[in-house]
């Protein structure tokens, strides 16, 4: 049973994290229709520019967290108006293969800097474990669970009431009727993917705080959060945010029941046969807007 | 000196070469090639056949993205499904070569499809993601089914053999790959001059209009789908035959990727440009390695680079193409001759 507990946990908090760089994934998708295969590098990077501040600068860590938050917007509007702007109008294959592309690139400038080898992350979380009944709790996880929680209140609310976040819900309805209401859509795309770039930035720091290093094979995660997008439903961040605990408990569980009898692994590919089963039942996932576009 | 494209029939219209000249220049090309092993050295006789082998999945990629419009990020599953297949019908089974390569297609054909028909159904990226889950699904499944591949540790592949003849060299395996690369080039070409092919056009052009012709979507791009997994599955046999020993890690997703890289640098949705891509791509790391090698004397911190140097570079270029020629080296080509052609008339 405490095992179970802790799994269970285990899930809560990494599908947390998930729901938080999947928000990212699917306010790029639902303005722009690209899907970012480059937010897990968007996270490695966000990440090690925190240590790099903490460690090498001597930063304490709240400022250090809000340097990492500016350089990552700044990074994703980078990202646009250098490489997405121009490829405006071109088809899918195209928009999947530059954020390819450019996770490549990412990962080449992290390599090169930061190179391989695992690097200590700075306890940025207290040691001390708290007691949640009889489960000891790292206050890691409480600490990354209440900050994923207040930042997802925070984009609700901004795209919600704020005259930004309903530009943006106005530009993913429809790119012409907005243009024509007076958006600027270009800014819309500017906004979404610096959103998604801090997003990501904030989950890795929490991620590389949790797991207490860090090294470039994290970007595996950009990847994870794909499943968790598709059960939720792509253009939908309600979905994102419910999908991320789903897929987190799946995989934890996946993991801590099945590894034992398939020889590890399990939890890397849990996530990916459950997207394929959603993909024959429900393409659409939970709360996608349903497109019946058979063929 | 020609001045303009001028044809008068339909047989002329699907020819596959427009003027005598290009047929003469292919075969002293394939002349060239034909003889060459005996002259190269074991590492270029190596990159070379590994150059062709990528050649072949670069065309089955191309047959399924470029083509029919439909996005694969499987390549390196499919590989590798071709090439555990291989090491079980030829290591396990001891089958011949002849048996062994269409058979290890056939099964990666069939695995793909496992794959392709729920999302097939779809539109759009769907494809891409279900390919996705593919490759983590094949991976886990070829790392942990130890009695089949050989886990982690990789398994050897016996040497490519045939009623008494082995191919247990670069140099003797170059004579079942090249000819092999180009009859599939061939078949590929010819592919699009059929009605099967033209459906595959009109499905990536327009679906609905392809529909409306008479096309059975669904069904072509299903075939579509199962051409490509068996051409990528016949590369991926050739490739353990060739390696002699393949592990999971010869498969990671940054092989599917550069694979996708090859077919938009060369050209999508062209033959030529699956062959310039592929050419380029696995070129580009041995190139990277021999400038670094020249330059290490003097900046030995350039080694470690190496690495990160390939992804970086390869991110770079495909960027470069995407934003500057999304229709890849083949049209560049194209534009090229075009320029000469006319010199210095180009109106």
């Amino acid at each position: 049973m405490e095992f179970f507990l802790q799994l269970l946990l285990n899930g809560i908090v990494v599908g947390s994290i998930y729901s938080l760089v999947g928000l990212g994934f699917v306010v790029i998708y639902k303005s722009t229709s690209v899907l970012n295969f480059a937010q897990g590098e968007f996270l490695v990077l966000g990440a090690y520019v925190c240590l790099t501040m903490m460690v090498k600068y001597q930063i304490p860590f709240v400022p250090a967290f809000l340097i990492t938050l500016v350089f990552s917007a700044v990074l994703g509007i980078l990202t646009e108006r250098l490489i997405l702007r121009p490829m405006i109008g071109e088809p899918v294959i195209s928009l999947i293969m530059v954020t390819l592309g450019l996770s490549s690139l990412l990962k080449a400038i992290i390599q090169g800097i930061w190179g391989t080898e695992l690097q200590p992350f700075p306890d940025i979380f207290p040691a001390q474990p708290v007691h949640l009944g009889p489960l000891p709790v790292a206050q890691g996880y409480i600490y990354s669970m209440a900050g994923v929680a207040v930042l997802l209140v925070i984009f609700t609310l901004f795209f919600k009431y704020t005259r930004s976040g309903v530009a943006m819900r106005a530009t993913a309805f429809s790119q012409q009727v907005s243009l024509s209401m007076g958006i600027s859509v270009k800014r819309i795309f500017a906004l979404a993917w610096s959103i998604a770039a801090v997003v990501s930035a904030v989950g890795g720091v929490l991620l590389a705080g949790i797991r207490g290093g860090l090294d470039g094979a994290m970007a595996f995660f950009g990847l994870k959060v794909i499943p968790v997008v598709i059960l939720g439903g792509l253009d939908s961040i309600a979905g994102a945010i419910v999908g991320g605990p789903i897929m987190g408990i799946l995989e934890n569980l996946a993991g801590g029941y099945l590894d034992p009898l398939v020889g590890g692994g399990a939890k890397e590919v849990a996530p990916f046969v459950v997207l394929v089963l959603i993909l024959s039942v429900k393409p659409y996932g939970l709360f996608g807007k349903v497109k019946i576009e058979r063929v | 000196m020609r001045c303009g494209d001028f044809r008068q029939s339909y047989a002329e219209d699907m020819a596959l070469f427009d003027s005598p000249l290009p047929r003469v220049l292919l075969g002293l090309l394939l002349a060239v090639l034909l003889v060459l092993p005996q002259f190269a050295t074991t590492y270029w006789l190596d990159v070379l056949n590994r150059i062709f082998i990528a050649i072949i999945a670069a065309a089955g990629l191309n047959v399924v993205t470029g083509y029919t419009g439909l996005i694969s990020l499987g390549t390196a599953a499919f590989l590798a499904v071709g090439g555990f297949s291989t090491a079980a019908l030829a290591g396990k089974a001891g089958l011949p070569f002849v048996v062994v390569i269409p058979l290890s297609g056939a099964i990666t054909a069939l695995v793909g499809l496992v794959f392709g028909i729920p999302s097939l159904r779809l539109k759009g990226l769907y494809l891409a993601v279900a390919t996705l889950a593919a490759h983590y699904i094949v991976e886990f499944t070829v790392t942990h089914w130890d009695s089949m591949t050989g886990g982690v540790s990789g398994i050897s592949v016996p040497a490519a053999q045939f009623a008494g003849l082995t191919l247990e060299n670069d140099r003797k395996i170059y004579y079942l790959i090249f000819p092999l690369m180009v009859g599939l080039l061939f078949f590929t070409k010819n592919l699009f001059r059929t009605k099967v092919g033209k459906a595959f056009v009109a499905i990536r052009d327009q679906d609905i209009s392809a529909e409306v012709m008479g096309v059975n979507v669904f069904r072509y791009k299903l075939l579509s789908f199962a051409v490509s997994s068996f051409l990528v599955g016949v590369a991926g046999s050739l490739l353990a035959y060739q390696a002699r020993i393949i592990s999971p890690e010869n498969f990671p997703i940054t092989l599917a990727i550069d694979y996708l890289g090859m077919i938009i640098i060369g050209g999508l949705g062209s033959i030529l440009g699956s062959i310039y891509g592929a050419i380029f791509i696995t070129l580009l790391p041995e190139m990277l390695r021999l400038a670094t090698d020249a330059l290490s004397n003097q900046y030995p911190a350039l080694m470690s680079l190496l690495a990160p140097m390939k992804s970086g570079v390869f991110g770079l270029v495909v960027i470069l193409f995407l934003i500057f020629e999304p229709d890849g080296m083949a049209a560049r080509w194209h534009h090229v001759k075009a320029y000469w052609k006319l010199y210095p008339f180009s109106y």
